[in-house]
């Protein structure tokens, strides 16, 4: 699809990026994918379905934001 | 191209995902606070017996910083998250620049995280939904999630397996239908959910999941376009556009 819309003047193939290795995302995916696990739980089910905290304070805190980004609130 | 190239990447994502994020938080509250505010007025004027006890957090903080925090901490967090998809993504889903890579990324991240949840268990406003079934509502919809993500996935390396048969076009369009198919099969088994209490009005819950949809759209297009000029600028390089533009013969001129 990108060859076809790239200038006729240049006459190069399209310069497609070189993969970045695996081996370099992979710790940053683990580390920010668990920071980002723990977040969105925070943000979207706790005191909800399950508990870390007790109280309501969280759940008070963000529910207008999980409501409207569409997680199941109460 | 290496780790450092990933960190620069997570960071761009999630500082576009915090651009985003200030986007869908204006929508959200002009759009969608509204709504919330006339559901919470019904559900005060038809309390079916559940009390609420003392209230923990006043409704002008909920609407104002409580939203912020809601929306913002998503925003970071899946735009962190999608510039590494994106890393691992670049070069390896076809001949894309860095640009198109993430358009395209922003794009299949709103359908499967967002849009194919939604479309079988939509976001409820308050008083909407029965506390009684929270557990099972909460499973379903990120089982939905969940599903909407490994289906994308599939759909994409499925796509790359059959394009050297099919040619690009009609690999994509194969794929793009067996993703279809594979969700509205998922959606004909999963239990369908209906807690709709009797009278709530037709046109607030109507305005509320318009609003809800809007605020994603908001994040991801906004997200999209402001991660793809970063990613564009970093990977390809600002200079070499420019030479490109006087020049007009360097290879960057090739790219989209």
């Amino acid at each position: 699809m990108a060859q076809s819309i790239a200038p006729p003047s240049t006459g190069a193939p399209t310069a497609v990026p070189a993969p970045l290795p695996v081996k370099a995302i992979l710790p940053w995916a683990v580390f920010f994918g668990l920071l980002t696990l723990i977040a969105l739980y925070f943000v979207g089910a706790e005191q909800g379905a399950t508990s870390v905290f007790a109280g309501t304070g969280v759940h008070e805190w963000v529910h207008d934001g999980r409501h409207l980004l569409g997680f199941p609130c109460h | 191209m290496n780790s450092s190239t990933v960190r620069a990447l997570l960071v761009r994502g999630m500082l576009a995902g915090l651009i985003a994020g200030m986007l869908a938080l204006v929508t959200a509250y002009f759009l969608g606070e509204p709504q919330i505010d006339a559901a919470i007025a019904y559900e005060e004027a038809h309390t079916h017996g559940h009390e609420h006890g003392p209230e923990v957090v006043s409704r002008s903080v909920q609407s104002t910083a409580g939203l912020a925090t809601g929306v913002l901490v998503y925003g970071v967090a899946v735009g962190g998250v999608a510039s590494l998809v994106f890393s691992f993504a670049l070069g390896r889903v076809g001949g894309f620049s860095p640009r198109a890579t993430a358009l395209l990324l922003a794009g299949a991240a709103f359908v499967s995280v967002y849009l194919v949840p939604f479309l079988k268990y939509p976001a409820n406003p308050p008083s909407v939904g029965d506390p009684a079934s929270l557990d099972k509502r909460t499973a379903l919809f990120f089982l939905m999630v969940v599903l909407g993500v490994l289906l994308a996935v599939a759909a994409t390396i499925a796509g790359r397996r059959l394009a050297p048969r099919l040619g690009n076009w009609y690999a994509t369009v194969v794929a793009g239908l067996g993703f279809a198919a594979a969700v509205g099969i998922a959606y004909a088994f999963l239990p369908s959910l209906s807690e709709l209490p009797e009278h709530f009005p037709a046109l607030l819950l109507w305005r509320f999941r318009l609003s809800a949809l809007a605020v994603q759209l908001v994040l991801w297009t906004a997200y999209g376009l402001t991660f793809a000029h970063f990613a564009q600028r970093l990977l390809a390089g600002p200079a070499r556009e420019r030479e490109t533009v006087r020049d007009g013969a360097a290879p960057a001129a090739a790219q989209v």
